[in-house]
Formats: structure tokens, C-alpha cells, sequence
């Protein structure tokens, strides 16, 4: 493949008091500065989460007339999806050079609601909501206890998962609980319960946040400011709406998404130096580590193998509604070799998974600077 | 809470519930169960597979003890599950008077009765 990311940036995250808008532009801003490219450059534009026709307004907001948008909703994988389509628009001559933007506020406007939000005129809100799940944590709940039972595990293998993700935070400046000291598993499994077998600490951040990053043809990409980091290979898989529909939850669309990523790339799970993983809940890491090929099943929980989340992820650095834009900026810095005290030691390749909805959407994207 | 919709493809399904009958789509073509009901088979694409009656048997494939309702008119805690029936399908539902509910758990089909004379389908262990 012959497309490179050339910018990322984070805008403001945590409890911000801005405006969605605001943030968006601060993303895009901070992402093209870090190409070395200008606003009047760009002629790509992908982003979704705000108003009803997300790209256009953003297009708008920055004073551009692009020829190529993207505003598929498809929850927080949605972002490795734009990677995809990006690329195939840069390859095509569709556009030169595309931002993938996303930001939310949703902690400071208080806009997050548990129950989720049920659309009257789909089948879940007849067949799903009057049972009143909590959406999409009871989903992953469920999941959970799935899993839990058939490895033979308990909640303790789990909240490893959030200990984890914190000692990442620790070393993470811009993590929400950078500062808030490590976290204990009996810390995690005190937490207040929600959705049993997940506690207050077993789901991820409500903050606000988001990021953006810019991509272009390679060519482009070796007379810009900073190293290139390859786009290598892609995959996506869907795999339903409704908490009924998968026959089996431990058998996720992660398995099809990361298959056809290696595929394209012609690299291996063992090749992979840091994995960007949403981990929207604990469950979600090791059974995502399982289906995309990096362990066996059920081995999720005890993986020692290359870093995960180096942020800290959902869990303790950033969560703002969907994660997946973040997870490309910690993977491409990772590559630059940015990262400071958290920074993988020669990091050459890296595989980014993003999940929306619950778990209906997987994209895979994986990156290289060799 | 809020009434809850249907419409034309699914009313046939909630009729039944009226007198307390669960069903399932069945296709003629294919043979496949599903639920809820929808236009077309899931399995090959057949126009209209008709509703046909099932045991009311099942199992659990997964649940969750929710403690913090979406709205706060609902009394807590209360359990949600995966309740894979004995003719395939799977549906999102609610054990009730279950007090150590688990994954593979053998249940059997009750009935919550709504105001319109509807009722939902919950499952309650086998006595
Ligand atoms: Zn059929």
C-alpha cells in the first residue's frame, strides 16, 4: 500500500468546558500542524458522532469544499474503517491529502446516558429494551460472564485488565488518571457493581476528548515534517445490532477484522510490536487479544506478550464515546518513537483494533515505519 | 415506561403473546428458527417465514445483574439474560424468581403481563 499517516494529535481531553466544535478543530489543528501541512491542504474529510450530517459540517467549520467525505456511523471502529476507505480514496486520486477527526464533550455536557439510546423504529426497541439492558454495557456484561464461565475465571482475572491499563496511565501525562496512583485488584472488585460480573471500574471513562490524523500518498509523505508510518494492511468485519443476535459472544467479528488486516499486510500477530486494543471494558482485552490471533482463547487474561493500551486506554486515559481516533494517535507516535516514558522501545510495527456498538463493529489496521 | 411499538411484521408475534403463546419465525425453505421476526429468512433470504409455536424450553447462554437501572422509576436489582430456546433461537430476556442464576442453566417460559394486554416472554428456572 502506498498511503502514509503524516499528522496526529489529540485536542483537549479530559473535563474540558468546550464546545464539541471547538474541540474538532483543535484536533484537526493540531494534526495538520504536526504534518507540517495547512487546512487549505486538505481535501479529505472523515468524521461522524456530531450533528446529522457530521463531514459536511466539519467541512464547513473549517472553510473547505472537499471531494471526498466519509461520515459512516458504525460506533468507535468506525475510525480504522476511514483508515481503509482513506486510503483506497488517496490510492484512487479521489483526494490527496484526508483527516480522520473525532471529538465529544460529553463530560462536561453531562450528554452520556446508560441506558444507551434506543431508536423506536428498530426491532431492539421492541425485543431488547423493554427488558431494559443497560446498552451497550450488559452486552459486554454478558460477555463477560460467558467468558468467565467457560475459562473457568473469575472477576479478579478481569480487573487485571483495569491495574494494567493504570500503570500505563501512570506513565501517561495526558491520561485522566495520570495522577490518581496505581489501582489494586481489590480496589477494582469493591468498586460499586452495575452489570454484574462489571463494576464502576471494569468500564471505561466518561470524558471528553477526541483526536485527529492525516493521512496522504506516500510520495507526499517523505516531503512532510515527520517519518511516515505506513498504512500496511486493513480489515473490517460486522457482525450485528441486537444483544440476541451472535450465537456465540466469546466468537467476535475481532476474528475476521485482524485476519484480514494480516493478510493484507503480509505480517503476523508475532510480528506486532504494541497493540492499540479498544477496551471500551475489561472483558475486552484479552477475549480481542484472543481473536485476533495473539493468544489462545480463554488465555487473554494472562498475556505477557508486547504492550497493550500504552495510554492507558478507555480504562484510565481517555474515553470520550468512541475511542477508536485515539487509539491511531497513540500507535503512530508509538512508531515516531514519541512517547516518552511510556515509549515501547523500537516500536516498528503496530496493530490498532477499534469496536463499536456492542461489539457489532470490528476494524483492524496495522502500521509500519520499516 | 413507554409502550412498546410494533408494526405490521411484528404484530402477528405479539398478538400471540395476548394468550400467552411464544413464537418463532420458521422458514419453509431452509428450515431455519429465528427471531424476533423479520421480512426475509436469515438463512437463504425466503419471503415471510410464518410464526409457529415452541416449547417454552431453554437454556441460559449468558445474563447480567443489572444494579443501576437506565431509568430510576426501575427497582433494582433485576437480571437480564441470553436465553437460547430448545428450537435454536436466542432471545434477550429476563429471569425472574432465579436466585443463583448461571450460564447453562436449564429455564422455562413465564409471562409479564403489560397494560395492553400484551406480555413479554421471561424465563424462570424449572421447578
Ligand atoms: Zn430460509
Amino acid at each position: 500500500m502506498s498511503v502514509a499517516i503524516v499528522g496526529a494529535a489529540e485536542c483537549d481531553l479530559g473535563h474540558t468546558g468546550l464546545s464539541t466544535q471547538h474541540l474538532l478543530a483543535q484536533a484537526v489543528a493540531r494534526a495538520l500542524d504536526d504534518a507540517g501541512l495547512r487546512v487549505c491542504d486538505v481535501d479529505g474529510i472523515a468524521t461522524t458522532g456530531h450533528g446529522r450530517f457530521p463531514a459536511t459540517q466539519l467541512a464547513d467549520q473549517l472553510g473547505l469544499c472537499p471531494s471526498w467525505t466519509d461520515s459512516t456511523a458504525a460506533g468507535g471502529a468506525v475510525f480504522e474503517m476511514y483508515v481503509a476507505r482513506a486510503a483506497q480514496a488517496i490510492e484512487a486520486g479521489q483526494c490527496s491529502v484526508a483527516v480522520i477527526a473525532f471529538a465529544s464533550n460529553q463530560r462536561s455536557a453531562r450528554s452520556r446516558n446508560i441506558g444507551g439510546g434506543y431508536d423506536a423504529a428498530t426491532p431492539e426497541a421492541q425485543f431488547e429494551q423493554p427488558y431494559q439492558p443497560l446498552w451497550p454495557l450488559s452486552y459486554y456484561a454478558m460477555t463477560a460472564q460467558r467468558y468467565l464461565h467457560t475459562y473457568r475465571l473469575d472477576r479478579s482475572d478481569l480487573a487485571r485488565v483495569a491495574v494494567a491499563a493504570r500503570e500505563h496511565a501512570l506513565r501517561n501525562p495526558t491520561a485522566f488518571r495520570h495522577a490518581a496512583g496505581p489501582l489494586t485488584v481489590d480496589e477494582v472488585l469493591a468498586a460499586p457493581m452495575i452489570s454484574s460480573p462489571l463494576g464502576a471500574l471494569d468500564c471505561c471513562l466518561v470524558t471528553d476528548g477526541g483526536g485527529a490524523i492525516v493521512l496522504t500518498s506516500l510520495d507526499r509523505a517523505r516531503h512532510l515534517a515527520k517519518a511516515p508510518v505506513r498504512v500496511l494492511g486493513y480489515g473490517e468485519s460486522v457482525t450485528h445490532a441486537a444483544m440476541a443476535t451472535p450465537d456465540d459472544l466469546l466468537s467476535t467479528g475481532a476474528a475476521a477484522s485482524g485476519a484480514r488486516a494480516f493478510a493484507r499486510a503480509a505480517v503476523r500477530p508475532e510480528e506486532i510490536d504494541v497493540i492499540q486494543l479498544y477496551d471500551s471494558f475489561t472483558v475486552s482485552v484479552p477475549l480481542g487479544l484472543e481473536q485476533l490471533g495473539f493468544c489462545p482463547p480463554g488465555a487473554g487474561v494472562h498475556w505477557a506478550g508486547v504492550p497493550v493500551n500504552t495510554t492507558g486506554g478507555g480504562l484510565s486515559y481517555c474515553h470520550p464515546g468512541q475511542l477508536g481516533v485515539l487509539l491511531l494517535v497513540e500507535a503512530v507516535r508509538q512508531l515516531r518513537g514519541e512517547c516518552g516514558a511510556r515509549q515501547v522501545e523500537g516500536a516498528a510495527t503496530a496493530l490498532v483494533h477499534g469496536t463499536g456498538g456492542i461489539a457489532s463493529s470490528h476494524a483492524t489496521v496495522v502500521l509500519g515505519v520499516r | 415506561m413507554a409502550e412498546i411499538p410494533e408494526d405490521e411484521v411484528t404484530a402477528p408475534w405479539w398478538d400471540a403473546t395476548r394468550s400467552r403463546q411464544l413464537m418463532v419465525q420458521r422458514c419453509a425453505r431452509c428450515g431455519l428458527a429465528q427471531l424476533p421476526p423479520r421480512v426475509l429468512c436469515t438463512g437463504c433470504g425466503s419471503a415471510a417465514p410464518r410464526l409457529e409455536p415452541v416449547t417454552g424450553r431453554g437454556v441460559v447462554d449468558s445474563y447480567t445483574v443489572i444494579h443501576r437501572a437506565p431509568d430510576p422509576a426501575v427497582a433494582v436489582p433485576y437480571t437480564v439474560a441470553r436465553v437460547r430456546l430448545a428450537e435454536g433461537p436466542i432471545l434477550l430476556t429476563a429471569l425472574i424468581d432465579v436466585t443463583e442464576p448461571r450460564c447453562d442453566l436449564p429455564v422455562t417460559l413465564a409471562w409479564r403481563p403489560l397494560p395492553d394486554g400484551r406480555a413479554l416472554p421471561v424465563f424462570t428456572t424449572e421447578e
